[in-house]
């Protein structure tokens, strides 16, 4: 049991960039689900309507920033 | 064999030594003179394509045909696809956005300086604190101090909701927004930036390591990759900037429904 305490002391500097990876990867699935749902749809409703892709791209673009931030705030704080 | 791979500590691309005014607030950088030359290269596209506009020219060529371009992709694209028909006022401010952060993302890519301005937290976060501030004076100006009560108590809601959506609002409208703004720019470039580094330094590392006609080809094939990528991301980060401040001062201009 001892063995075991000095043993999570002493990785525990190396744990730590560990975990901040996989809060990384953790942060990363769900917009990563929102994008991918996102624009298969946008590419459906531009195929269905050509003559609002326009409208639809922006939109999609739109939608995608709002979904990526929430990844890139999960890398950020990696760094913090 | 990847025992000489080691990845520098993140200040060592990031912070760069003062080359200028060392101590003082406008000490230079290599990050402030990317920032300096895309503003002056953007001027110069903009001004010497405005002058022979106003030299008569009125079939346009060289410079002043690609600045029309450029100005009409922002106008068609941004301006009037989201603010509508009176977007066209915000063209120039708009256009100006677009293109001073493409230069910047491009800087990231230019061989020799590869370094995008946008991967230092300041700059995004003083273009976003730029939208911000408009964003609050534009709304003053179209709707007086009802600019707040019409955007946390956005109408059309159940009275018994506001309990629940005004929280939700104030925070995001007015505290998350500014924030997210800039680091969507900010994390995707830095991202892109590591990204670029790693393949470099592992093309580096592989050079002298054993079987490396073996094994050296892929990190560098992955290296040209990822830059074509992040001409791509480049582009779209600038849009995706501009575009999202097209919007926020849209809201501003008009109450929700």
């Amino acid at each position: 049991m001892r063995n075991v305490v000095t043993l999570l002391a002493q990785t525990e500097g190396d744990v730590e960039g560990g975990l901040r990876a996989v809060g990384y990867g953790l942060a990363a699935i769900g917009p990563g689900i929102g994008i991918g749902y996102l624009v298969g749809n946008a590419v459906q409703a531009m195929a269905r309507q050509p003559e609002a892709a326009g409208m639809v791209r922006t939109t999609m673009f739109l939608g995608i920033a709002f979904a990526e931030a929430l990844a890139l705030i999960g890398f950020v704080v990696t760094f913090l | 064999m990847l025992g000489a791979f080691e990845f520098p500590p993140l200040s060592h691309l990031f912070e760069w030594p003062d080359i200028a005014f060392e101590g003082t607030p406008f000490a230079i950088n290599k990050v402030v003179l990317c920032v300096y030359a895309s503003s002056v290269l953007v001027i110069l596209f903009f001004t010497v394509a405005a002058s022979r506009s106003r030299q008569g020219s009125h079939v346009p060529k060289g410079v002043q045909n690609l600045a029309e371009a450029g100005l009409e992709v922002v106008e068609k694209n941004i301006a009037l696809e989201v603010m509508g028909p009176h977007g066209r006022h915000f063209t120039p401010f708009l256009a100006a956005l677009f293109y001073w952060i493409l230069f910047m993302n491009l800087f990231g890519l230019l061989p020799l300086i590869q370094l995008p301005a946008a991967s230092r937290m300041a700059l995004p976060m003083f273009l976003a604190l730029l939208v911000y501030v408009l964003m609050w004076f534009y709304g003053f100006k179209a709707q007086g101090p009802r600019y707040v009560t019409n955007s946390i108590f956005p109408p059309g809601v159940p009275k018994f909701l506001y309990v629940l959506v005004t929280p939700i609002e104030l925070v995001s409208k007015f505290v998350v927004r500014p924030f997210s703004h800039a680091v969507r720019l900010f994390a995707n470039l830095m991202a892109g930036h590591i990204l670029l580094t790693t393949f470099a330094l592992l093309t580096a590392a592989l050079w002298i390591a054993k079987w490396n006609v073996i094994f050296l080809p892929l990190p560098f094939a992955m290296g040209v990759a990822m830059t074509a990528f992040e001409v791509l991301v480049a582009a779209l980060q600038a849009y995706i900037f501009t575009i999202l401040a097209a919007v926020y001062l849209n809201e501003s201009l008009h109450p929700e429904h």
